[in-house]
């Protein structure tokens, strides 16, 4: 990369700088006719300058100018105008000049903006690039959050610089010039202290500010360091919590800190030391104008009119010359944070960008082995990992790998998979070094897997295609005002160095994956989830997720009606008592007595709260259906009994994670409130009392807590009260409760829970794999199934997929690689969070799925089950970083052998 | 059945007779209540320990899969509590328990568990007893399989 802030922007905006110079020249014309003007229009019509008589006119605008040898020419003689007339005149001039000279500053500072917008654009652009083609050792070393403040952070101001890095040198140092000159004019010896002041001013200054660059220097790397620590802490914090040593973080954080702060206040220092300095100079030099031009004036050796002019131009010469040093000390702050970033992202090798090329052709099918040849591989600290190993894959052969944990074989997968480079031998694919083959080839056609995954924010489905989006396949015909945007879109992209690709673009590429576009893509996904046994977790995953029943209508009914499906075939698997049903007309012993009294569930559970406490309805209608008494006694049988067993226990203990009634800190709130109502008639107790034991009742369900609170009596005048409760609602309750209705879809609801249409028994421990088992197969005898799993590719996995198990990351990888049609499949043990039972089967199904369809790709697999081996063509056993053992796997005859020993 | 009902089953169990009731009673408001027909299994060999289990009413055999086919090492019944050693370890099931007769049981989840040994040490010292006594009954049947083993080798 260019090490010249300057030179860099003057390579790519060469053309725009000289076109906003010659405008910003330009600028100049209006400007300085609008400083003779106040002056005309003071010393004219206001003061009567050439209006002495009454009636008197002068001309407007005239337009003559003596040439040389032609003499006077008069173009234009002007309108003549009275006092008032030209008073107007002159105003409405002034006026005009204002205006023009907003739109010239206007168009430059804006111009100025974009082009040093596009410059940043550029720069970033350029620097992700970098970080795109950077060497596996060296991405081992940075650290994330470094790279994306300076990239983020750092090069901000160089954007803001940009369109001054040129214009402002040109325009002050010529203002600071003209004025210079004109003291020269004046009088030699007073413009020639003037001068030397100046070139004082301009050489201590820039070398005094020497200093304050380093400073700066060292306060971003201080800053960028910081920041990495930061992020450190929140990617550790549960290391840090749980080996006690948030201590050492905060001393570490503190000395950090106090460190920035000393560099800081050794900037601020220098930097008004410096400031104190040029302030001097500047004001020493009309010191000198006053007491030496004084003196030379009392000698009769100066005219006075001469030093009065001196002065007067001098007053034009700080400001500039003051700006210029600014914009020095910008230029260099910024070509200091140019510098570090630059030397931050120069890192060789670089990988060349050919081999990134994009391509939408179809990568050729690899024909020849993929080799190690004379490999050796060396960790960051120059241990070497593997040494001298030759190992020969060729097309269609499966290899194991053995040997365990740093005996190198995962190193040899992950060299294979160019996660590391060579320290000495090569790796190739035919007869070309892998690394020099494009990744249009070597990325489609050699598929590498491990147990370290990465899954980006987004859904499910996303992260599953990931690995089909290399090129943009498809052109994006847009219409009207997006057509447009996309015009501006590539005009810009083009200005600003970035690439014209298409994010809008389809950029899956179907064929990679065997399919021939989206319609047969999902057989494919199935296919491969039920290889990598995702299929259950992302149909649970659906399943427990809620859908908007008015968009998905069609959908919505059909799982409505799965609810009489679902009955007839629990009965028919004599599994009725597996799920209890919501009946308008009975009672859900499984489900709260909240739901059972509604007969719905909550949906605003903070407006609900608000209404159980103000609103008269509830009170009211528990009275009618003789409710408020029982209620008010069941409720004090369950603060009784939870004061009682949680009373003893410190509030963060986790047992208070079942419990539902209350919150740990109401505990002592209900104890006290138990002792004063303890044996009082409810007629006697408060309102708001008798309000919070009775709800503590909404909670309760009687097979879960068993506190033996509910007769059938009770639960008989339950079922009675709920059409009170949903005919006779007030209208500003509406919307709180959505009622259960066997014919309805329930928006609030997951999709499992409508399909349930009920609660499933608590008294079954595997109850709820039963019937995600029952409603699974359901959903696949009426070919629902995709539908269902569509949901579930939705699903977002979150940030670094963090809302799914480590397990399902991996697997979620692997199911990855295998979507996309490879030559050559690198498995580095990619299932390690697995148990070695799912582990093996997965492996398993990796094999029968690969080897089907007429396909051959070569396999190479890490395993750690030396009893895997027997499903490969050959075993690579290593040894310290040694190939040990390279050797046909036996077939699988030792059975038999055992057998006839054994007989 | 209520919570004091098994409030007054878990006080039967030896390793629980020590805890004082509001302690058996807040162990059995956290613990599931499970129920499981004939022939069903609780869990299985290998699989990852997540709860132990305190048999209700019912009985089920001890399972371990050898090469020849899974062999029944033990029988369970009433009272007894089942697969505490898979999350004391952290190791998979040792054994599959597949119930003989239908089966109630309270499930303990593994934090809980262990939350309560640390809460009460004396539960702890009645869990190594149990376990010591268990592995000396085993140690005596592999010297009598043993001895047994090589009379038939003489």
């Amino acid at each position: 990369m260019e090490t010249h802030l300057s030179r860099y922007i003057w390579t790519h905006t060469r053309k725009q700088q000289l076109w906003i110079l010659l405008v910003v020249a330009l600028s100049m014309i209006p400007y300085f006719l609008s400083f003779d003007l106040p002056k005309q229009i003071v010393n004219g019509p206001i003061q009567g300058d050439g209006f002495e008589t009454p009636g008197a006119t002068q001309p407007f605008m005239p337009i003559s100018f003596d040439l040389p040898i032609v003499g006077h020419v008069d173009l234009f003689s002007g309108f003549e105008l009275g006092r008032q007339g030209t008073l107007l005149a002159l105003s409405l001039v002034f006026l005009v000049l204002v205006i023009v000279n907003g739109l010239f500053k206007f168009y430059i500072n804006t111009y100025k903006g974009r082009l040093g917008e596009r410059l940043l654009r550029r720069i970033r652009f350029e620097l992700i690039d970098r970080i795109l083609r950077f060497p596996p050792n060296h991405l081992k070393r940075v650290k994330p959050a470094e790279i994306a403040t300076m990239v983020k952070d750092e090069v901000e101001p160089m954007g803001g610089f940009t369109g001054d890095a040129f214009v402002q040198p040109a325009l002050l140092g010529g203002q600071a010039l003209t004025a210079l000159f004109f003291i020269l004019l004046q009088n030699f010896w007073l413009g020639f202290v003037a001068a030397l002041v100046v070139a004082l001013q301009a050489i201590i200054i820039p070398r005094m500010r020497k200093r304050l660059l380093v400073l700066g220097r060292e306060r971003q790397l201080t800053a960028r360091q910081l920041s990495g620590r930061v992020s450190e802490i929140v990617d550790g914090i549960h290391t840090i919590r749980g080996h006690d040593t948030s201590n050492y973080e905060r001393a570490d954080i503190a000395a950090r800190l106090g460190y920035i702060f000393k560099i800081r206040y050794d900037l601020y220092q220098w930097k008004f030391l410096v400031k104190f300095l040029n302030n001097f100079l500047a004001q020493v030099t009309p010191f000198l104008f006053y007491s030496i031009g004084g003196y030379l004036a009392l000698q009769g050796r100066l005219d006075i009119g001469q030093l009065v002019a001196v002065i007067g131009a001098y007053k034009d010469l700080p400001g500039p010359l003051k700006e210029l040093i600014d914009w020095d000390q910008a230029r260099q702050d910024v070509q200091v944070k140019y510098t570090q970033v630059v030397e931050q992202f120069s890192v060789e090798p670089l990988i060349d960008p050919k081999v990134q090329e994009v391509s939408v052709e179809p990568a050729p099918q690899l024909s020849g082995a993929l080799a190690a040849v004379n490999l050796s591989l060396a960790d960051d600290g120059g241990a070497k990992l593997i040494e001298h190993v030759s190992l020969q894959i060729h097309p269609g052969e499966t290899v194991a790998i053995t040997g365990g944990t740093g005996s190198g074989g995962e190193a040899l997968a992950e060299a294979f998979g160019r996660l590391t480079w060579p320290a000495s031998g090569r790796i190739v694919v035919g007869d070309n070094d892998i690394r020099e083959v494009p990744e249009a080839v070597i990325g489609r056609r050699i598929s590498y897997a491990s147990s370290e995954v990465y899954t980006f924010q987004g859904s499910l489905g996303d992260n599953l295609l990931y690995g089909l989006k290399h090129a943009p396949l498809t052109e994006v015909v847009y219409e009207g005002d997006r057509a447009a945007h996309r015009r501006w879109e590539l005009l810009e992209a083009k200005l600003a160095g970035n690439p014209s690709l298409d994010i809008n673009s389809d950029w899956i590429d179907y064929a990679a994956a065997g399919a021939t576009g989206p319609e047969d893509l999902f057989a494919k996904v199935r296919a491969v989830l039920d290889v990598v046994l995702l299929t259950n977790d992302v149909l649970a995953l659906a399943v427990r997720s809620t859908m908007d029943p008015v968009e998905h209508a069609d959908f919505a009914g059909e799982i409505v009606d799965m609810r009489g499906a679902l009955r007839r075939r629990l009965e028919d698997e004599k599994l009725s008592d597996l799920v209890v049903f919501f009946e308008p007309g009975s009672y859900n012993i499984e489900a709260t007595v909240g739901e059972n009294l509604l007969f719905g569930t909550v949906t605003d559970r903070a407006r609900w709260e608000q209404a159980l406490e103000n609103h008269p309805f509830f009170k009211t209608v528990l009275k009618r259906a003789g409710l408020h008494e029982a209620f008010y006694e069941m409720g004090l049988e369950i603060a009784e009994n939870v004061v009682e067993l949680f009373r003893d226990l410190p509030p963060d203990h986790p047992f208070f994670q079942q419990l539902t009634f209350m919150t740990s800190d109401e505990i002592p709130v209900y104890e006290g409130l138990l002792q004063r109502l303890r044996g009082r008639p409810l007629e006697e107790v408060s309102e708001d009392d008798a309000i919070r034991i009775i709800r503590l009742c909404f909670g309760y369900i009687e097979t879960r807590h068993r506190f033996g609170l509910l007769s059938d009596k009770l639960m008989t005048k339950i079922v009675e009260a709920r059409s009170e409760f949903s005919d006779g609602l007030p209208a500003d309750l509406m919307g709180i409760i959505e009622h259960y209705e066997p014919n309805r879809y329930m928006a609030s609801a997951s999709i499992i829970d409508n399909v349930l249409f009920g609660r499933i028994g608590h008294k079954h421990t595997d109850g709820s794999d039963k019937i995600r088992a029952i409603v699974r197969d359901l959903f696949e005898s009426l070919g629902l199934d995709g539908k269902v799993l569509a949901f579930g590719l939705d699903f977002d996995v979150g940030a670094g997929g963090k809302r799914l198990t480590a397990g399902q990351r991996q697997k979620l990888n692997l199911a990855r690689t295998l979507m996309r049609i490879s030559d050559f499949y690198v498995f580095n043990q990619p299932l390690l969070a697995l148990d070695q039972r799912t582990q093996d089967r997965i492996t398993r199904n990796v094999f029968a799925f690969l080897r089907d369809e007429n396909r051959n790709p070569a396999i190479v697999w890490v395993i750690s089950n030396p009893a895997l081996s027997e499903l490969f063509d050959r075993v690579a056993h290593f040894e310290n970083g040694r190939l040990s053992k390279d050797e046909t796997a036996q077939t699988p005859a030792k059975d038999s052998d055992y057998k006839e020993l054994a007989s | 059945m209520l919570l004091k009902d098994e409030v007054e089953m878990l006080r039967r169990i030896t390793l629980f007779a020590g805890l004082p009731p509001a302690k058996l009673k807040l162990l059995a408001f956290t613990s599931d209540r499970v129920l499981y027909g004939a022939g069903e299994s609780l869990f299985h060999q290998g699989d990852i320990g997540d709860a132990a289990y305190v048999i209700l009413s019912g009985k089920a055999d001890v399972l371990v899969s050898t090469s020849t086919g899974p062999v029944k090492v033990a029988e369970v019944e009433e009272n007894s509590i089942i697969g505490e050693i898979a999350i004391l370890c952290n190791t998979p099931r040792t054994a599959t328990i597949t119930t003989t007769t239908p089966l109630e049981a309270l499930r303990i989840r593994k934090d809980d568990f262990l939350k309560l040994l640390a809460d009460f040490p004396e539960m702890a010292v009645e869990i190594m007893r149990v376990l010591a006594d268990r592995l000396s009954q085993t140690t005596s049947e592999l010297t009598e399989a043993r001895s047994r083993a090589q009379r038939v080798e003489a």
